[in-house]
């Protein structure tokens, strides 16, 4: 185990988090009020379709946000408060204290720089190390992460690797200088799904070794429900039901969530009917004043639904949601 | 990496002949007899047989083809029609002058258009994003020699600073060969920047816009980092062809200005070539400079293997 | 590219011009090129006086109101001349890229809609075409069949069909695999009218973007040719004779030098407005050869 256990304070805690995008066709609110808080040793799953602000809202976050875009609210990253601090002081936070993991291992590395060198980049910008040093650094990293003789390929292209092989590169990256925190957006979609498996176990793996806080950036909940924790399922940039993960996968109580829920193929039922939910999620140049979800929603409230937002309301202690008509668990679809 | 070689000079050859194909038949497009028309006013018969039987005209076409690519590969050019020497010795004479003006003017564009194109780039949208584009839409939409006309009219006319034309061998007075080769030079080199500035700028908004940039910043690499290894490094490849490609373009003399400023280099001796119907200098500049052009092309595509690792695998 | 076989041309361009409404920069080219247009067809009533009026009493007069562009060497008047040119500069840029884009056109469609050997020759022969300086090889042909008009269309329309021949191929390429084509392949349409029915349309949009730049790199050609003597031949005006003209007289009569050279400028700058705005619209990633390769030989 790593000296670093799960601690009470949040490694990574963001309060309120809007983020507003500028467009051509106006401002388009891609965050609206967004509370979530990661501890050590802690996974957090941020699940939604594509454009329901769960990747904004992290990179928003952690300062990557387009240029374009306006961010409000609160951020805490290790009891320092980053919100207002100058880009320059938050860039010194990134890849120190945060390590990223992004979708397309094959975009995300440089093409003409060897993995060696981007593996140990961050560690040079950092912690200042000698080139003989960040070298040998590299190797173990590399071989931390599962790549076959490390040694000799420190030196090879990108190219020259499988897209598993690559992303495992790129968690090498991620992890150079010890960082508190890994986000990892949607880390094995562009995968196949032997190789997804592979890196989900590597993850979690490595956060049992390293002590490290992860947010997990998905829109499958079946890899949440192996390794999360907590879990936030999010729509329109909103937060629609928040909770330790077993408590909303047996007790889905926003509609939303367990339409997701039954969505999910179950390898278990042999490939029974896939449910997709009707509709598409609204246009974040023109949310709708009540809940975002109402025109999609199964259950369909009343004209309160339309017109008033619901508020975030606990179901218990730590479970929360947000509609006016929790789904009832006797009545459900489980 | 060395099949690759061997594949792009078989190209290479291959075009090359082509070229040569070409510029053999330029002659044969010459209506009527070319010596006849060249000699014009001085024919006399004695002459005429000579320059016949020199340039092979007497046998069938073929074999004057075969004839001619046999003398070019051991260098022989022919003679002019005009002096009688022989084609290759007055073409190379020619070649420092025009190496110069276009070394200075591709050196003189690159200072101008990297910043200019790496800064329109990083800060899109701003004042000096505008301003290189209008810098860039005027540059290719200005005829270069009326650039050097209005450039003559300032800086010779009016200012008196520069000599309006001639040229002094680098070799023999430095400072006097600079400011002769500055108004010639800052013309094309004007032209080529636009060029180059406008290829610069879009090569780099291309990899600003690459998930490793983002993965570069995810690091907490500082800007400069980021611009300089991972967006620069892979935005120049694309610009090294260009820049090339433009190099060899120039050495192909710049014809019209070589014209307009009294250049004594390969575009100035194709113009006089031209006027004294000398088709043998004429074929002999022409195939100089496309094997030059091919040369440059080949470097160009080697270097280009050599930046990018990913080419020696394909 | 549309998916659509049919009418596809037509969408693109429907679309390219509606674009083209809503960006003052092609609005103001698309203005300079239609006064131009009256300029070329009517230049010669429009002018204030003939373009061979000599009068060697007002030799190298600065503007005036009787003479806004002031005279030549000859007392002729500029205005007039400048007027006048444009005909000639109009007619070479036009007849020259629609030379190549003829020929161009037909070589890089059969290059790649039969590939194998065709493919072969014709693009190495563009291979060797490419491997010349644009107006090197312009010159060199104008050289060899003797000065004028028509021969300089010729030896412009020359050098610019390896660029339509490489960007039609390069089209064809990726239009013959799609499913439109093949279907059209397995009901038996003809080759000719599979080309001209499914495979044109829809290389249409780079084509029509390589045709607007390269007009404005044909007049600049065109100008570059006349400038050393080898296009239009004299008393007839041309832009660039003028300026090769006026260039000893320069420093003395700007004029000379400012208004032919400053008439060039506007109407390659206003093809290159509405070219680039049409690629913006059309193919934005258009790979930009010809700007690449603007020899300026």
């Amino acid at each position: 185990m790593s000296e670093r256990q799960r601690g009470d304070r949040p490694v990574l805690a963001v309060e309120d988090l809007t983020v507003t995008i500028g467009t051509r066709r106006g401002p388009a609110r891609a965050v609206a009020g967004v509370d979530w808080s990661v501890r050590a040793g802690e996974t957090l799953a941020l699940v939604g379709e594509s454009g329901s602000g769960k990747s904004m809202s992290v990179l928003a976050a952690t300062g990557l946000a387009p240029r374009s875009a306006r961010v409000t609210g609160r951020v805490h990253l290790l009891g320092t408060e980053l919100t207002g601090l100058p880009a320059e002081r938050r860039r010194r936070m990134r890849g120190r204290h945060v390590g990223f993991v992004f979708q397309d291992p094959m975009t995300s590395l440089n093409p003409v720089l060897t993995v060696g060198r981007q593996v140990i980049e961050a560690a040079e910008e950092h912690l200042g190390l000698t080139r003989r040093a960040a070298r040998a650094r590299a190797v173990e990293l590399l071989d931390l992460v599962g790549i076959p003789s490390a040694a000799e390929r420190v030196d090879a292209y990108p190219h020259q690797f499988s897209g598993g092989m690559r992303q495992r590169v790129v968690i090498a990256m991620a992890l150079a200088c010890e960082p508190d925190l890994l986000i990892a957006d949607e880390p094995t979609t562009a995968l196949d799904v032997t190789t997804q498996a592979q890196i989900v176990e590597l993850v979690a793996d490595l956060q049992r070794r390293l002590g490290t806080a992860v947010v997990w950036i998905t829109h499958d909940l079946g890899v949440v429900a192996g390794i999360a924790d907590t879990v936030a399922v999010m729509y329109a940039g909103r937060i629609l039901e928040q909770g330790p993960v077993d408590a909303v996968f047996a007790d889905p109580s926003h509609p939303y969530t367990a339409a997701l829920l039954a969505a999910r193929p179950d390898p278990a039922a042999g490939g029974g009917d896939l449910v997709t939910i009707q509709g598409a999620p609204p246009s974040p140049l023109d949310l709708p004043a009540g809940c975002a979800f109402w025109p999609r929603c199964p259950v369909r409230g009343d004209a309160r639904c339309e017109h008033e937002l619901p508020p975030l309301a606990p179901v218990s202690a730590d479970h929360h949601v947000r509609t006016f008509y929790p789904h009832q668990p006797d009545g459900g679809s489980r | 990496m060395a099949r690759f070689v061997i594949r792009r000079l078989l190209q290479s050859g291959v075009v090359l002949l082509g070229v040569t194909l070409v510029v053999f038949l330029l002659l044969q497009l010459v209506p009527g007899d070319p010596v006849r028309v060249a000699l014009g006013t001085r024919f006399d018969p004695q002459t005429y047989e000579a320059l016949r039987a020199r340039a092979g005209l007497d046998q069938p076409l073929v074999a004057q083809y075969f004839n001619y690519l046999g003398r070019a590969l051991t260098g022989d050019l022919g003679v002019s029609f005009r002096s009688g020497r022989p084609v290759t010795s007055i073409v190379l004479e020619r070649l420092p002058a025009t190496l110069s003006l276009a070394v200075t003017a591709v050196v003189f564009a690159m200072l101008i258009a990297f910043p200019l194109g790496v800064l329109s780039a990083i800060r899109s949208g701003s004042f000096i994003d505008h301003a290189a584009r209008v810098f860039s839409q005027f540059g290719v939409s200005v005829p270069d020699f009326w650039m050097g006309i209005m450039g003559i009219l300032l800086f010779a006319g009016v200012l008196g600073w520069l000599p309006p034309s001639g040229y002094v061998a680098l070799t023999e007075d430095p400072a006097r060969w600079a400011s002769h080769v500055a108004l010639p030079a800052a013309t094309v080199g004007l032209v080529t920047a636009s060029i180059l500035t406008r290829f610069i700028r879009s090569s780099m908004l291309e990899v600003l816009s690459e998930d490793y940039v983002r993965t570069a910043e995810a690091k907490g690499l500082r800007t400069r980092v980021v611009v300089l290894r991972h967006v620069l490094r892979n935005a120049l490849i694309p610009v090294v062809t260009v820049v090339a490609v433009q190099l060899a373009s120039l050495l192909g003399g710049v014809i019209v200005i070589e014209v307009l400023f009294a250049w004594p280099g390969i575009g100035r001796l194709t113009y006089d070539a031209v006027q004294a119907r000398d088709y043998p200098v004429l074929q002999g500049a022409v195939l100089l400079v496309a094997a030059l052009f091919l040369l440059v092309n080949l470097l160009v595509d080697i270097l280009y293997a050599r930046l990018d690792p990913r080419i020696t695998v394909r | 590219m549309s998916a659509g076989g049919e009418g596809g041309g037509d969408g693109q361009l429907r679309r390219a011009l509606s674009a083209l409404r809503h960006d003052p920069l092609a609005l103001t080219g698309s203005a300079v090129l239609a006064l131009l247009v009256v300029v070329g067809v009517a230049g010669s009533w429009l002018a204030p006086s003939g373009v061979n009026d000599v009068d060697v009493d007002r030799m190298l007069e600065s503007p005036s109101w009787s003479h806004p562009f002031g005279t030549d060497e000859l007392g002729r008047d500029v205005l007039s001349r400048v007027m006048v040119a444009a005909r000639v500069s109009l007619q070479v840029g036009l007849v020259s890229v629609g030379i190549a884009l003829v020929v161009g056109v037909t070589l890089g469609l059969f290059a790649g809609y039969y590939r194998g050997w065709l493919d072969n020759v014709l693009m190495r022969c563009m291979d060797v075409l490419f491997a010349f300086p644009v107006l090197l090889l312009a010159v060199a042909i104008v050289a060899v069949l003797g000065p004028g008009l028509l021969t300089a269309m010729i030896a412009i329309g020359v050098v610019y069909t390896p660029i339509f021949a490489r960007v039609t191929r390069a089209g064809v390429l990726s239009v013959r695999e799609q499913v439109f084509v093949r279907a059209a392949v397995s009901i038996g349409a003809s080759d000719l009218r599979i080309m001209r029915r499914h495979v044109l349309p829809n290389i249409a949009a780079p084509l029509i973007v390589q045709t607007s730049l390269s007009l404005a790199f044909a007049i600049l050609s065109e100008a570059a040719l006349s400038f050393l003597g080898l296009g239009v031949q004299p008393p007839a005006p041309a832009w660039g004779r003028m300026l090769y003209d006026g260039r000893g007289f320069v420093t003395d009569a700007w004029w000379l030098g400012v208004f032919p050279g400053a008439a060039i400028f506007l109407t390659v700058l206003a093809f290159n407005l509405v070219g680039d705005a049409l690629r913006d619209v059309l193919d934005p990633r258009q790979l930009t050869v010809s700007e690449a390769r603007r020899s300026t030989a």
